[in-house]
């Protein structure tokens, strides 16, 4: 398979399936806001695992709360909740991500919204899957200038949660806790170690030959163009439109 | 408790340098009641505190130059992006800013509601929203085992002086419907003074409908209600009223300066 056709019609296809590849074994996932590839992928993820439970902030049908704003923290404190996202203006390479500016602090040149619940969820959810959809050295920097939630804890601190992976549309990297770094786990089909080591900030491990990310099976595709764009529809319906525009444009 | 009032005299009824509880865009956003606000002009210098982020309704009360400090977890307007007023008075250093996380904010509430001086939170440990809070402490969990040190952070309790929310349905003896939104219960736990506005206003008691009921915030906690249908827009009202994108883009591109700002407001308070 080439990346030509349509390169962000693959692009988004791959990172929804690495996100469903991701979330196996979880319980319960919880969504944030505004995060339609994260949310495909989830429900991806529920479809391959029936019992695999979603909350999506945000939807009505898809979120289980009745107890307000707290329920997620006080669900995520008590370890139900398995698996959560992380986007971020800054990551860096020890895993720490910044929500709230560059450029000085409090008053920040540039701003973004702020710290949402990350300063809680990322040290309490076991797997947080860190997403941006923009993979450049102004995203991916040597130290963040602000730090919403650490990427780590000093050793024997209450530290359940964490990073998990950082996914791109460039590539895949985990993250290792003890190293407390991130190490290159596959590169998506159509792009290079070199073009991730040009548009990477911070310094990462990587094994001497690098996987190439795995794309969706006809299994996966059949469900991803089926009933999980049917079910995004409800919350995403813009985005379920482009899905179904990008598959007509890339495989006639 | 719980009077039927004009929305005029409710917002009427926030004074200067109040602390004032919001909640979050989706859901239960008094829009009409703080146009009210802003027309009146007497509630200068708020402190407000975001219950747990805010978005339109927030960059509003910036704009007009009422907020004197910002405690919140994040400001935006979601899908239109970030939210002008907020980003421009950061820059300019034009308010003292109180950067929190959600559960902080909520838990700083659930002191209150329980009395109680201070509840621990996990997480925040590391970070610079703690590094920033003074006002946040950090103890070694004293039931922890011997010689296993366990830091905890203290949030201190977070009174409000006033919580002001939109809720579908009240009824004409103050009680309102707050549903799934549970934080709005949380705001006026926590708050000396509750003033909602309401789609509706019902003649029949709310609490006799045991189905309805367990979603009532009971008017022993409501010090007014007013009138106010479509007083959450453009914001939607949960379960009931849709939100209008449209109208909230469209304020993303007119706030971008001040002037935009002044001639969007200047529109609505006609």
């Amino acid at each position: 398979m080439t990346a030509t056709a349509n390169d962000g019609a693959l692009a988004r296809e791959i990172m929804i399936t690495t996100v469903a590849d991701l979330l196996a074994g979880i319980g319960h996932v919880a969504v944030g806001a505004a995060s339609p590839i994260p949310a495909a992928g989830a429900m991806l993820a529920r479809h391959r695992e029936p019992a695999m439970r979603i909350s999506i902030l945000g939807s009505a049908r898809h979120n289980f709360f009745t107890n307000g704003s707290a329920e997620l923290f006080d669900a995520a404190g008590q370890g139900r909740i398995g698996a959560f996202f992380l986007g971020g203006g800054q990551i860096d390479g020890e895993g720490n991500v910044n929500l709230v500016g560059a450029g000085g602090y409090p008053a920040s040149k540039v701003r973004w919204p702020g710290s949402f619940g990350s300063a809680y969820l990322y040290y309490v959810v076991p797997r947080v899957i860190l997403f941006r959809e923009e993979h450049s050295r102004r995203v991916l920097v040597p130290r963040v200038d602000f730090i919403s939630a650490a990427g780590t804890s000093p050793d024997g601190s209450y530290r359940p949660g964490g990073p998990h992976a950082l996914l791109t549309p460039l590539a895949l990297f985990h993250f290792d806790r003890q190293r407390r770094r991130f190490a290159l786990a596959s590169l998506h089909p159509g792009h290079s170690l070199e073009e991730v080591l040009d548009q990477t900030g911070f310094e990462f491990d990587r094994p001497e030959r690098v996987p190439t990310t795995s794309v969706a099976d006809e299994a996966t595709r059949l469900a991803l163009y089926g009933p999980v764009r049917a079910a995004l529809a409800e919350t995403y319906p813009t985005f379920a439109t482009a899905m179904s525009a990008g598959v007509a444009a890339d495989r006639p | 408790m719980g009077g039927i009032v004009e929305i005029r005299d409710l917002a009427a009824r926030v004074e200067a340098g109040a602390r004032l509880g919001l909640c979050a865009d989706y859901g239960g956003v008094p829009m009409a009641a703080l146009f009210e606000l802003v027309r009146l002009g007497r509630a200068r210098d708020l402190h407000l505190v975001c219950v747990p982020v805010g978005g339109l309704h927030v960059d509003l009360l910036i704009g007009a130059g009422l907020i004197a400090t910002l405690e919140t977890s994040a400001v935006s307007l979601g899908e239109a992006g970030g939210a002008p007023r907020f980003i421009d008075g950061v820059r300019a250093g034009r308010f003292r800013l109180l950067d929190a996380t959600c559960p902080a904010i909520l838990t700083g509430l659930l002191a209150v509601q329980k009395g109680l001086p201070f509840i621990p939170m996990r997480g925040l440990l590391g970070s610079d929203v703690l590094a920033n809070r003074p006002d946040w402490k950090v103890i070694d969990n004293p039931f922890a085992a011997a010689g296993e040190p366990d830091p905890i952070v203290l949030i201190p309790a977070l009174p409000l002086d006033v919580a002001m929310f939109h809720v579908p349905l009240a009824d004409r003896e103050g009680n309102v419907w707050v549903g799934r939104r549970r934080e709005l219960a949380s705001m006026a736990y926590a708050a000396r003074h509750t003033l909602v506005t309401a789609e509706k206003i019902v003649d029949h008691s709310l609490l006799d409908d045991e189905t309805v009921s367990a979603g009532v915030l009971p008017a022993l906690y409501v010090d007014a209600v007013a009138a106010a249908p479509g007083g959450s827009a453009p914001y939607g009202v949960w379960a009931t009223i849709a939100p209008d994108p449209e109208a909230i883009a469209a304020y993303a591109r007119e706030a971008r300066t001040q002037d935009g700002f002044d001639r969007w407001l200047a529109a609505r308070l006609g």
